[in-house]
């Protein structure tokens, strides 16, 4: 193979031909990249820009009243505050459960078993993700499954009203995100050498020693990859704040979907979602060298 | 072997988790099948949310409409991402490492803001809004996906067998169809089912490129859902679930998630 590349590959680069090769196989999907992305996202960010929508019989100028709206008004703050710890809790919640669960995966199931249990837990992150927000409605709701489940257990338990609240938005997102928890902290707690906690423990490490002296900080870059990746996509939710919160379930994601399908002010939908992109563009520069080494 | 208690709680836990992750689904099946509206236990069981549901025309056309955006998506995003692949893997040129960076964002950006942009652009532009453009939309969620599970299968191959084939005198169109394009079979048939997976499932995007009387079947739910939904949702639901598991299953015997284990 490496004899092969170095023999081969210099004399395709210097084929005039090899150009036209590229263009044909990578232009079809790279173009349609640039209509269905690039231009969409560009002409948001011309639309955030303007006080009306640009079309005939509509009347429009430039102005930076979309932004300034954001920052000056209480009501965005908040919301923005709202929504990134939302997405603050989800992933730390998400990380409490699902880190000892991947430590067990990889570290004390093996064979088969381990690949059975592995796909147990990524196929539901597959799997429609407004029907399982959706099925949660079933178990949270008045006199629901959960509530007679805890009322068989502790017979007069009474009831949670947990239906339609912040913390039943919380508890669909975790379940939604949780696989990809899991998924992270497995792939980089597999690259964990055993001899390494064998050997700190024969020299008398405590377990508790071994878990914050080697574990945690070698799989940090799957736990912040993980952090990162569900709190991108938490923080721009809409359906799953709408389903289980109810009147509770006001974040940034359902104000811009509002700006969209209901009040119809494209304008500042379009700059609550540009600032929403800040965001998730921030985040993701702040954590690049970790992600890079995850991957 | 000295572990085997913390083993024993650490398989309990896992077990938790697991029951967290699937109880919500199985207790949506389980009262897809209760013929009381109200969810009263036990469970009186019987099919008549299915009997219903095979006469709302409203969620059956939307299944269809799922579909059909579902399979043009795979046709496109499949062969638009191999072709991509294919370049990716034999040639070495200046902007490769921009074009596969370029395929970050439809899988990074939130769904909520591509799908508003693609909303205000198409309906500026006059694409316009409909199957057609939720087949533009799902199509470029699925090209990432189709392109690093194709990539991931190309890696191994030799292209020592393509420079074989060439030297026994196949012409190039010989060497794809018959060497190149076997090989790579297993790596398109997974990248084909996951943008079907991807597409069917889709939500966001439809639902902003939906029109009224033109949607998807996860539109058609949240509409349902939000109104104030009848239990034949949980019937048409489970069918979804249990589609979409199946199909993630068959894929899971061409790639391995998570790479290799």
């Amino acid at each position: 193979m490496a004899v092969s590349d170095t023999t081969t590959a210099p004399i395709r680069r210097h084929r005039p031909s090899n150009a036209r090769s590229i263009l044909g196989l990578t232009g079809p999907a790279y173009l349609w990249l640039v209509i269905t992305i690039l231009l969409p996202l560009a002409a948001m960010f011309y639309f955030s820009f303007l006080s009306d929508v640009p079309l005939p019989g509509r009347d429009w100028q430039v102005t930076l009243s979309n932004y300034t709206a954001f920052f000056q008004q209480d009501f965005y703050r908040t919301l923005m505050l709202r929504s990134l710890r939302l997405g603050f809790e989800v992933a730390l919640w998400c990380f409490v459960i699902g880190f000892p669960c991947a430590y067990v995966l990889a570290k004390t199931i093996k064979g088969r078993w381990r690949e059975a249990l592995f796909l147990m837990v990524i196929i539901p992150f597959w799997s429609n993700a407004l029907i399982r927000v959706f099925s949660w409605t079933m178990v949270l709701r008045g006199n629901g499954i959960l509530e007679r489940f805890l009322d068989w257990l502790i017979p007069g338990f009474g009831s949670l009203n947990l239906m339609f609240t912040y913390e039943a938005v919380v508890i669909g997102l975790v379940h939604s995100y949780l696989p990809y928890m899991i998924l992270t902290c497995y792939i980089s707690l597999s690259t964990i050498d055993d001899d390494l906690i064998d050997a700190a423990r024969s020299m008398g490490a405590s377990r508790l020693t071994v878990l914050r002296r080697i574990i945690l900080p070698l799989s940090m870059p799957g736990i912040v990859a993980g952090a990162v990746l569900i709190f991108v996509p938490v923080i721009g939710s809409f359906m799953e704040p709408r389903i289980l919160g109810g009147r509770e379930g006001t974040f940034l994601g359902t104000v811009i979907e509002d700006q969209f399908t209901s009040v119809f002010n494209w304008p500042l939908g379009a700059a609550l979602s540009f600032i929403l992109l800040a965001c998730v563009m921030v985040i993701f520069a702040v954590f690049q060298p970790i992600l890079r080494r995850a991957s | 072997m000295k572990a085997r208690p913390v083993n024993l709680l650490g398989r309990v836990y896992l077990g938790l988790v697991l029951v967290f992750l699937y109880v919500p689904i199985l207790v949506m099946a389980a009262m897809s099948f209760n013929s009381s509206q109200f969810y009263m236990l036990p469970i009186d069981w019987s099919f008549d949310w299915y009997v219903k549901l095979a006469h709302n025309d409203r969620l059956l056309e939307a299944a269809r409409n799922s579909i059909l955006v579902a399979l043009v998506t795979t046709v496109i995003a499949s062969v638009l991402g191999t072709a991509a692949s294919i370049a990716f893997f034999r040639y070495d040129f200046r902007f490769k490492k921009v074009l596969q960076a370029a395929l970050f964002p439809p899988i990074a950006i939130p769904w909520l803001i591509t799908g508003t942009a693609m909303l205000l652009f198409f309906f500026w532009s006059g694409i316009g809004r409909g199957l057609h453009a939720m087949i533009l939309g799902h199509v470029a969620l699925a090209l990432p996906y189709v392109i690093i599970v194709v990539s991931a299968r190309i890696k191994g191959f030799d292209p020592d067998l393509e420079a074989a084939a060439r030297s026994l005198g196949a012409s190039p169109w010989q060497v794809i169809r018959h060497v190149t394009l076997p090989y790579l079979a297993p790596g398109f048939i997974a990248g084909a089912l996951f943008a079907f997976a991807v597409s069917f499932d889709q939500f966001v995007i439809s639902y902003f490129l939906s029109v009224p009387g033109v949607s998807t079947l996860p539109v058609e739910i949240y509409t349902a859902i939000k109104k104030g939904f009848t239990p034949e949702i949980n019937a048409i639901s489970t069918i979804v679930i249990v589609f979409s598991i199946t199909l993630l299953v068959i894929v899971s015997r061409f790639y391995r998630f998570g790479g290799d284990r």
